[in-house]
């Protein structure tokens, strides 16, 4: 059964460019997929539209029977409460603590106290940071402030989390942590869709990979690997 | 369950609110005070427009047109042009002032007055018995003296005639300006006032953002903001609201409430001072909510 299904979708942005043409794509539930592919290759509007910050010109994108691109802008939360989304630059809130940036997505969606705490200590458990919950951003390593960030992506137990290169930014060692993490979150059922260019961290997970170049898909592989001779 | 949910955010909300209000304050500094500078001027202005329509409505009030009745005039010719007078339209009241009357408050009035007076008889008195007619109308008072100048027994008539007139005009064109500044000065705040929220929320962007990207909705991440912007308002009408209280009482004490002359009177500082300050929150808070929905707007996808 397909948790996602992209059907002809092409995206040109108002300044004339196309970043993607005729895509074609069908993520199943509980799959861990890399979208892989250089600069400029349309990975990063790919998961945009997945997330619904921007929206195909042409084509269906529909997730979990919902078509994204029907979307009214005023509903997109609706959606995005599904989502758990964990970004290259963390985009974690400097003044409040560890704990305090996960439980406040909770709090937003209207929780009790006993909850949000019982889903925040699970959540930042998950990513081994139990410890570090009256820390703040800034005391905390690159992939420590990661792993917040995707506390804070699953603690209301999304269906799909979306990485957006959640590695760009840490050491190749961090790295591979922080995919052991994310394939945690996805034995327990979660689909996950990470975008990278990191070659050693595809080699080494041996998930299915979907290589995007100049807008177009060029190869989906189950158990892929990052090709050496692969022109970007 | 749903309404729990909702009374938690709600709640959850107006903290922030007041956090954001404290947290940021230096930044909240800056539209608390483009809000009370503003509303020192809306108060003078709203006290002024007010006074001023008050003074107009006294002149008005006391807008007789006298009519003289011809001397020897018996009482029936007198009751005749009472009832003349009253078939005129735009009368509002007749009252008679006979000869007698007037001859004893002007011995009241003075010594010289009593001392002549005092000698006369009633028929020697050369006073007229008098008509005080009040008009409804005080534009129309020429048309109505001149109707009832050619009624049958009346000698003369006489009222403000010029004088008042461009008082009144005087007077209304002031009222129209005062109108024109207290609203102006009410658009140009909320306009000041929602760059300033803008600038403050411009070192918010990231947090609005991330609250969108984690599934905030447009209304949850704005009602903070336009709490923020309740209490941005509310603060800055305090000392507006001071300024009002005690510089009006202030000024009516030392005034004696007269200014100008005798008759054009201060409207009474009780209950006065409190309806214009309610006034002053009520434009506060809605232009601070105002300012502050339409500044976090800007960076939400509607």
């Amino acid at each position: 059964m397909e948790f996602i299904k992209i059907t002809d979708v092409e995206k040109t942005y108002p300044s004339g460019v196309t970043a993607l043409y005729g895509l074609n794509l069908k993520i199943k539930k509980g799959d861990f997929v890399f979208i892989i592919g250089a600069s400029g290759s349309g990975k990063s509007t790919l998961i945009k539209m997945l997330y619904r910050e921007e929206k195909a010109t042409q084509g269906e994108i529909i997730i979990g029977g919902v078509n994204v691109g029907k979307l009214k802008n005023g509903k997109v939360y609706k959606l995005r409460r599904k989502l758990g989304i964990v970004f290259q630059d963390f985009k974690l809130l400097p003044k409040l603590t560890v704990y305090e940036n996960v439980a406040f997505v909770l709090e937003m969606f209207g929780y009790d106290k006993s909850e949000i705490r019982a889903k925040t200590l699970k959540a930042l458990d998950l990513v081994g940071l139990k410890e570090k919950v009256k820390s703040y951003p800034s005391e905390l390593s690159g992939g420590e402030q990661q792993r917040v960030a995707i506390a804070r992506a699953i603690v209301n137990a999304p269906k799909l989390l979306i990485c957006d290169e959640p590695t760009g930014n840490l050491d190749p060692d961090i790295s591979l942590e922080i995919m052991k993490v994310l394939e945690v979150i996805n034995n327990l059922g979660t689909t996950v869709i990470v975008v990278t260019h990191d070659r050693d961290v595809v080699n080494k997970m041996k998930k299915r990979v979907i290589l995007l170049d100049k807008g177009k898909l060029k190869k989906d592989f189950e158990k892929g690997t990052y090709d050496k001779n692969e022109k970007f | 369950m749903i309404k729990m949910k909702n009374f938690r955010i709600l709640v959850r909300n107006i903290r922030d609110g007041f956090k954001n209000v404290v947290r940021n304050f230096s930044l909240s500094f800056a539209s608390i005070s483009c809000i009370t500078v503003t509303l020192v001027l809306v108060a003078v202005a709203i006290v002024g427009s007010l006074n001023v329509e008050n003074f107009t409505k006294i002149i008005r009030d006391d807008f007789t047109i006298v009519t003289y009745i011809k001397s020897g005039s018996d009482e029936d010719k007198i009751s005749k042009i009472k009832t003349d007078i009253e078939k005129l339209n735009n009368i509002e009241s007749i009252t008679f002032d006979s000869k007698t009357d007037i001859a004893e408050r002007m011995k009241q009035e003075s010594e010289v007055f009593n001392n002549i007076m005092s000698s006369w008889s009633a028929s020697e008195n050369p006073l007229y018995d008098t008509y005080l007619v009040k008009v409804k109308d005080s534009e129309k008072i020429s048309k109505t003296a001149e109707q009832i100048k050619k009624i049958d027994g009346v000698e003369m008539v006489k009222y403000g005639e010029g004088m008042i007139d461009s008082l009144i005009s005087i007077f209304k064109i002031i009222e129209k300006i005062l109108i024109v500044i207290v609203i102006s000065l009410i658009v140009v705040t909320a306009f000041l006032i929602i760059n300033t929220i803008k600038i403050t929320i411009f070192s918010r962007q990231e947090e609005i953002e991330i609250k969108r990207l984690v599934g905030a909705s447009n209304f949850s991440i704005k009602q903070p903001f336009v709490i923020e912007g309740l209490l941005i308002g509310l603060i800055g009408s305090i000392i507006p609201i001071l300024v009002t209280i005690y510089g009006y009482v202030a000024l009516y004490d030392k005034t004696g409430g007269k200014i100008f002359s005798q008759f054009i009177r201060l409207i009474k500082p009780f209950p006065f001072v409190f309806e214009v300050s309610g006034v002053l929150v009520v434009i506060g808070i809605i232009v601070g909510m105002i300012g502050s929905s339409s500044a976090v707007r800007k960076y939400l996808k509607i």
